[in-house]
């Protein structure tokens, strides 16, 4: 039973985290270089430029799903197992789809670096 | 990538990691949770220990946000995850877990994918034009700005 707590805890930790990732990025995206949107528009248009974007709230939601997720996995397994875990398997489920929603090049390089964070995922969990 | 931009990586890397420890350690004060009590997760939340973590994660989601600003999803998760790193010396040595030589493996294997990762450009997305550049700037020129052509490669 415990472990199934744990292991579902971090599925849904996984799922909603990877949702929330691609909306807010998809959200800054839009946005654009908060940098340069601060330099040519200042400190409020910057927050009003992000706070007034749908996507972002979007994300924000399923964020939230998944940080209750994590208080409740947190309260049945150790945080050097459910943080790195839960945020690696994150990883590799955003590599998969920012390539499709996001449009981001995940080449060569970027798919060796998914491999050794997902083996270090499994050396992490066993 | 300009010193502005690194202090906001850095900023995702130790805000992400003191959180959840301060997370953890304010979970294993409020003891745990099923499904039968999930309300109590609502209590736990003004727990001291919690709060402060939560106050961690918020200073962590704006280095985020502005960190996604100008860079890639799948450059900013892995390259920030060092703090993994620093999650596991803080759990070992603030919350006296026990971290398995395994655990350690899997943790430089993590540590060798941020390598990885962190040499290649921080921006590709918008080589099909889907970015939404800033009102009145100039045309976006993706990979430019580190020195690398359309395609990401070097210059």
């Amino acid at each position: 039973m415990r472990l199934g707590y744990t292991w579902g805890s971090i599925l849904v930790v996984v799922a909603a985290s990877v949702t929330g990732d691609i909306l807010v990025s998809l959200a800054m995206k839009q946005v654009g270089d908060l940098g340069h949107v601060y330099r040519e528009r200042g400190f409020w248009c910057t927050v009003k430029a992000v706070m007034g974007n749908g996507t972002l709230w979007a994300g924000v939601c399923f964020m939230a799903l998944a940080f209750f997720a994590l208080l409740f996995a947190l309260s049945w397994a150790d945080v050097s197992l459910v943080a790195p875990a839960s945020a690696a398997l994150t990883y590799v489920g955003n590599a998969l789809t920012a390539k499709v929603f996001l449009r981001e090049n995940v080449d060569r390089r970027r798919w060796i670096a998914a491999l050794l964070v997902a083996a270090g995922v499994v050396l992490v969990a066993g | 990538m300009s010193f502005r931009k690194h202090a906001i990586l850095a900023g995702v890397i130790f805000f992400g990691a003191l959180g959840d420890i301060a997370l953890s350690r304010g979970m294993k004060e409020v003891g745990q949770l099923s499904l039968a009590n999930w309300t109590h997760v609502i209590a736990a939340i003004f727990t001291p220990w919690v709060g402060v973590g939560i106050l961690l994660l918020i200073a962590f989601f704006a280095s985020y946000l502005t960190a996604l600003s100008f860079a890639d999803l799948t450059y900013v998760l892995p390259a920030t995850s060092v703090g993994y790193i620093l999650l596991a010396l803080l759990s070992r040595f603030f919350l006296h877990e026990h971290i398995s030589p395994y655990r350690w493996a899997g943790i430089a294997l993590i540590a060798l994918g941020v390598g990885f990762v962190t040499q290649g450009p921080a921006k590709t997305d918008d080589a099909r034009g889907t970015r939404h550049a800033p009102a009145g700037g100039p045309p976006f020129r993706p990979g430019l700005a580190e020195g690398r052509d359309e395609r990401g490669v070097r210059r």
